[in-house]
């Protein structure tokens, strides 16, 4: 804690409420992307979401998810890569919208996604209300290097777990670690624990 | 696939700044002596930390250019916007120290077994991994054919450019110049799109393996161009940036 960057002053944003601000990030009003990949482009007449549990798969078609009741949901977004965005807008099905038409005592999911991403989280962090399946952003569709048609979203965890073109969840008994999770990253990754290595 | 992991925990050390060559008007290479480095694979990179006397902070990430068994070294790009980025090309000089954690990141890497032909596409400062790939492989003896392409708005601006002019056997490298091109220019002179692409990536047949990093738009055409060329998604590694003053 003693060590000082001689000359170093920083550069302090007086506009941001920094209570709104998690440990090592900053403010951004751009929106960057970071993707390990190529853009997929599943055309929506091929685009699915799925619930797999064990051997049942329950599956919406692109129109049927759309037809699900969906709302608006304005949160702080902090991707690991030390970026924070205020209040930005979606729009989205809540998970809880979904995992609702499933049988299951699951504790954990694997989200996978076109590409062949993956993320694993708690079953209590996309539900009640803490998740989405997003497909709007700022009254736009998704933009595809945003993660379009539709990405998870979930918000109080580091962005890489909302993962992008997301195709569905698997329920699991165990935690499995995900792309990301897999090269390093933490497991759970709580921004405001700083969470964002293996071990931290 | 965990091959290059993160092993443990990632703790934060103090390095000593060893050297600060500048590279071109806005962009620095810091050499940097880390005493408790575990050793990096090609591509990863780092996290830095600076603390303000008030105890105020900013955290970055930077790609590591050099190669695993090189001294570290990052080469930061100032962006004027910037908070971090100033500081570490103006400010900082050799004898300063350095907070630093990594190495970071496992996927965004290339070892000589992964082998080629070696396609990396580096738009400005998106060169710093490439660069440490380039001279990993020049260290290990590895024979795989490497075609760089490198994009930059003008001659000066072009990163490491001593280094590029001779490359090594078995490594061929392209330039374009998007901006502003001296009298007498060879290379291209546009910014990349699928026309170049297509002339100067391996045919997808051959099985080529593509590492792209640069801004993010940059990054975005090419991955997009090379799944137009046939290159299965999967062969296609890409590294980020967007021009917000975050690297």
């Amino acid at each position: 804690m003693s060590f000082i960057s001689r000359g170093f002053h920083g550069r302090r944003d007086d506009n941001v409420d920094p209570k709104r601000v998690p440990p090592g990030q900053y403010v951004t009003h751009d929106f960057p992307v970071l993707s390990a990949g190529p853009t997929p482009h599943t055309p929506l007449e091929e685009w699915t979401f799925s619930i797999v549990n064990g051997q049942e798969r329950k599956t919406w078609t692109w129109d049927e998810l759309r037809a699900l009741p969906s709302e608006d949901v304005t949160v702080d977004i902090h991707c690991v890569t030390r970026w924070s965005k205020l209040d930005t807008a979606w729009r989205g099905v809540s998970v809880d919208t979904l995992l609702d038409e499933v049988e299951h005592d699951s504790p954990y999911v694997l989200a996978f996604s076109d590409g062949g991403y993956t993320t694993n989280l708690p079953i209590e962090d996309v539900s009640n209300g803490k998740a989405w399946v997003a497909f709007g952003y700022d009254g736009e569709p998704l933009d595809p290097e945003h993660g379009g048609p539709a990405r998870l979203l979930v918000p109080h965890l580091y962005f890489w777990k909302s993962a992008k073109w997301v195709r569905g969840l698997e329920l699991r008994d165990e935690d499995e670690p995900g792309f990301w999770e897999t090269y390093g990253y933490h497991s759970y990754g709580d921004p405001w624990r700083e969470q964002r290595y293996a071990g931290d | 696939m965990a091959r290059a992991a993160v092993r443990g925990r990632l703790t934060w050390q103090i390095a000593n700044v060893a050297d600060a060559v500048d590279e071109t008007a806005r962009v620095r290479t810091l050499v940097l002596d880390v005493p408790d480095w575990t050793g990096h694979a090609a591509g990863q990179h780092l996290d830095v930390r600076l603390t303000a006397e008030d105890g105020y902070r900013a955290e970055r990430s930077y790609s590591i250019a050099s190669a695993p068994g090189e001294p570290v070294a990052i080469t930061v790009e100032r962006l004027d916007d910037g908070e971090v980025s100033p500081y570490l090309t103006e400010e900082l000089r050799a004898g300063d120290e350095l907070e630093l954690r990594g190495p970071i990141g496992g996927y965004f890497v290339w070892e000589p077994e992964d082998g080629g032909p070696l396609l990396l596409v580096a738009g400005g400062s998106g060169i710093a991994p490439l660069r440490a790939i380039l001279r990993h492989r020049g260290r290990t003896g590895s024979d795989v054919p490497v075609r760089l392409l490198c994009s930059s708005r003008t001659l000066p601006d072009v990163i490491y450019r001593a280094e590029l002019d001779e490359p090594a056997p078995g490594v061929e490298v392209v330039q374009t110049l998007t901006r502003e091109q001296p009298a007498g220019w060879t290379g291209y002179a546009r910014r990349v799109d699928a026309a170049l692409i297509g002339e100067v990536a391996w045919p997808a047949g051959e099985n080529p393996l593509a590492l792209v990093c640069g801004p993010t738009s940059f990054v975005e055409t090419v991955a997009d161009d090379l799944v137009g060329l046939g290159y299965p998604a999967p062969r296609v590694k890409t590294e980020r940036f967007g021009a917000t003053g975050g690297r």
